[in-house]
């Protein structure tokens, strides 16, 4: 039988404290594509791990002024062009009655393009990852952390990345068929 | 190892019991959905709520059938159950978006276990409110008229009215309560994925989890599109019941045309919110054995919230007799003595003793920390606020300026029904939620505990 190619070699640690440490030292060594795997959000573990571009505030940002803008362009359409109705011969652009629709708007497309946007920058939905071949790796998602080295690290060699990894400490050490 | 950090010198209860690793708070949670029998007590609860939701089918689909002439509304008191319903459930919502948002940016890390079952309890009860102006429409089939679309009636909704501004702010406010609730609950999802036994089980939760597997990169993301949810709903809670007020106040009805109904409407909302929060947690708290992650200090907490917010609901009416008086207008006047005197006065004095008198006993600590009196109590403010919603819609709309056109307001069976169908309904939905998924955040939980805590080498 071919034997599978590998994702990454993946190291797993006790505590949050043990993780952080293990990331920076392999950044520190030249390991650029790592990644590291909690059960709950570990402070400093992005930077960690060399992430620092992250785009939700902006796609938030984009969205939210997309649906204000539009939210009082719909309002200001529909009463000053598509259906102007007076009403008490109060005027048809009568602006201050359009700013509770255009806030709800506001708040309704930020809302939304923080979370979907989130989930499109993470690339979820991914129902299968290599990362859930091993069978450790379910206790991800209780009280293990995990550091992996993708096998596409240009610096990533099957027994020298081993050794290094090993040289931090780890509970154990995975294979992580691709 | 440095050393273990120490609980800060008070005298409170801790926010989650000592002695708590992130094993034990996992097992713990996720045993109550994935390996727990179900208890012969949750049946009877669920059957009971789960008829109360069938009575609501019936008087629901009988209301579809006969029109809205079933219930006790008549001129000139039009608006009925339906509205008052409408606000009470509306309210009752508030205080899940407060515990999950407002006090996340306050960085109040006590509401850790208690904001997941209150967003699903918010959901709940916008659901429940969302029905009634629906049933209230008279042809409800039609209720898509309310939104904006192209139509070949080439007819717009009239964005000057306030009853608009409503269909936007609780359409935005149900959305967005049910996003912040789901993307709650992703990654508590993946831990039930990864720990189920049951096949079929591990699918349903796998795929919700939609293939979260925590990377550091995620958790950032995550992280900061939760702070933003967190901030966006913020204004939106304090903005949906001043525009449910604005239905009242823009209008010209004496008893409704006031400033002060906004503040005093959102601190009624938060106030009858907490009610009902402590109403469903010191029963699950008991039943499920989680005094260790709901303990003393979130009651006293949520009891101290609801004095605060009692206290601003009292100042509202202090004004609402105020102003009644140095308008000068004798048709407000009129309607503040008809509150104390007229027809519907008993339920007035009610209303004062159930909002404002019976709460202020928690001003004693040991008031506040008894689940047994808290339960008592926060039933007492939710009939308070709910008597609270009757006297603004009811007594209001039964005597206004011509003495030819008062009358008086008789509910009938239907709506009582419906009413008590919406209760079944909410408590079916918080029966299935329990039993179904996490009611604890339990990722948020694990970061309480101290070893979650990065050391400096």
């Amino acid at each position: 039988m071919k034997r599978a190619p590998i994702y990454g070699l993946m190291a797993e640690f006790d505590s949050p404290t043990d993780l952080v440490a293990a990331a920076e030292r392999t950044r520190d060594a030249g390991y650029k594509r790592i990644d590291a795997y909690s059960p709950f959000p570990v402070e400093g573990l992005a930077e960690a791990i060399g992430f620092h571009h992250d785009l939700v505030p902006l796609v938030t940002l984009i969205g939210g002024l997309c649906g204000g803008i539009g939210g009082y362009l719909l309002q200001y359409w529909i009463n000053v062009w598509s259906y102007p109705v007076n009403i008490g011969g109060k005027p048809y652009h009568s602006w201050p009655a359009f700013i509770v629709v255009t806030f709800e708007m506001t708040i309704l497309f930020g809302g939304l393009s923080a979370v979907f946007g989130m989930l499109a920058l993470n690339g979820l939905p991914m129902p299968y990852h290599p990362v859930f071949n091993v069978p450790r790796f379910a206790f991800a998602s209780k009280d293990r952390f995990f550091l992996i080295v993708f096998s596409s690290d240009p610096k990533y060699d099957a027994a020298s990345t081993r050794q290094f990894l090993e040289g931090l400490g780890p509970k154990s050490i995975s294979e992580v068929p691709d | 190892m440095a050393e273990p950090t120490e609980p800060p010198a008070t005298q409170r209860a801790p926010v989650i019991e000592p002695g708590h690793t992130f094993g034990s708070v996992t097992d713990q949670i996720s045993s109550i959905v994935l390996t727990r029998p179900t208890s012969n007590g949750w049946f009877v609860g669920f059957g009971i709520a789960f008829l109360l939701t069938m009575m609501l089918l019936y008087a629901a689909g009988y209301l579809f059938l006969k029109g809205v002439g079933i219930w006790g509304i008549t001129i000139p008191i039009a608006w009925g159950f339906a509205i008052v319903n409408f606000v009470w459930w509306i309210g009752i919502g508030h205080a899940g978006t407060l515990i999950s948002a407002i006090l996340l940016l306050l960085r109040q890390s006590w509401r850790n276990s208690i904001n997941r079952f209150a967003e699903a309890m918010t959901l709940f009860a916008v659901a429940c409110a969302g029905m009634f102006p629906i049933f209230h429409l008279g042809r409800p089939w039609l209720a898509y008229w309310l939104f904006p679309y192209p139509n070949t009636m080439q007819y717009w909704p009239q964005f000057r009215s306030p009853l608009v501004w409503d269909v936007f702010a609780v359409s935005t406010y149900a959305t967005i309560s049910a996003v912040f609730w789901f993307v709650g609950l992703v990654p508590d999802l993946g831990t039930l994925r990864d720990r189920s036994e049951n096949r079929v089980a591990k699918i349903v939760y796998g795929m919700l989890a939609m293939g979260w597997r925590g990377s550091a990169r995620h958790w950032h993301r995550y992280e900061t599109a939760y702070l933003l949810l967190a901030g966006l709903a913020t204004p939106l809670v304090l903005s949906v019941h001043t525009v449910v007020s604005f239905d009242f106040a823009i209008g010209i009805v004496p008893g409704w045309h006031t400033t002060i109904f906004p503040p005093y409407f959102v601190a009624g909302a938060i106030y009858s919110g907490f009610a009902m929060v402590l109403m469903l947690a010191i029963p699950i708290r008991k039943i499920y054995g989680l005094e260790g992650f709901i303990t003393e200090r979130h009651l006293e907490n949520s009891a101290k919230v609801m004095l605060a917010t009692g206290l601003i609901v009292g100042y509202g009416y202090m004004i609402e007799g105020f102003m009644g008086w140095y308008s000068g207008n004798r048709y407000d006047a009129y309607t503040i003595w008809n509150r104390f005197h007229g027809p519907y006065a008993f339920w007035y004095w009610m209303l004062l003793i159930c909002n404002l008198l019976i709460p202020q006993v928690l001003w004693i600590r040991k008031l506040r920390t008894s689940p047994f009196w808290l339960f008592l109590i926060s039933f007492d403010v939710l009939v308070g606020m709910w008597l609270e919603r009757f006297i603004i819609v009811v007594v209001s709309l039964q005597r206004d300026f011509l003495t030819s056109s008062w009358g008086m307001y008789y509910p009938t069976r239907w709506d009582w029904a419906i009413f008590i169908g919406t209760i079944g309904f909410f408590l079916a939905c918080m029966f299935l939620f329990v039993r179904l998924l996490p009611m604890i955040s339990i990722f948020e939980m694990r970061t309480l505990l101290p070893e979650a805590e990065v050391k400096p080498e």
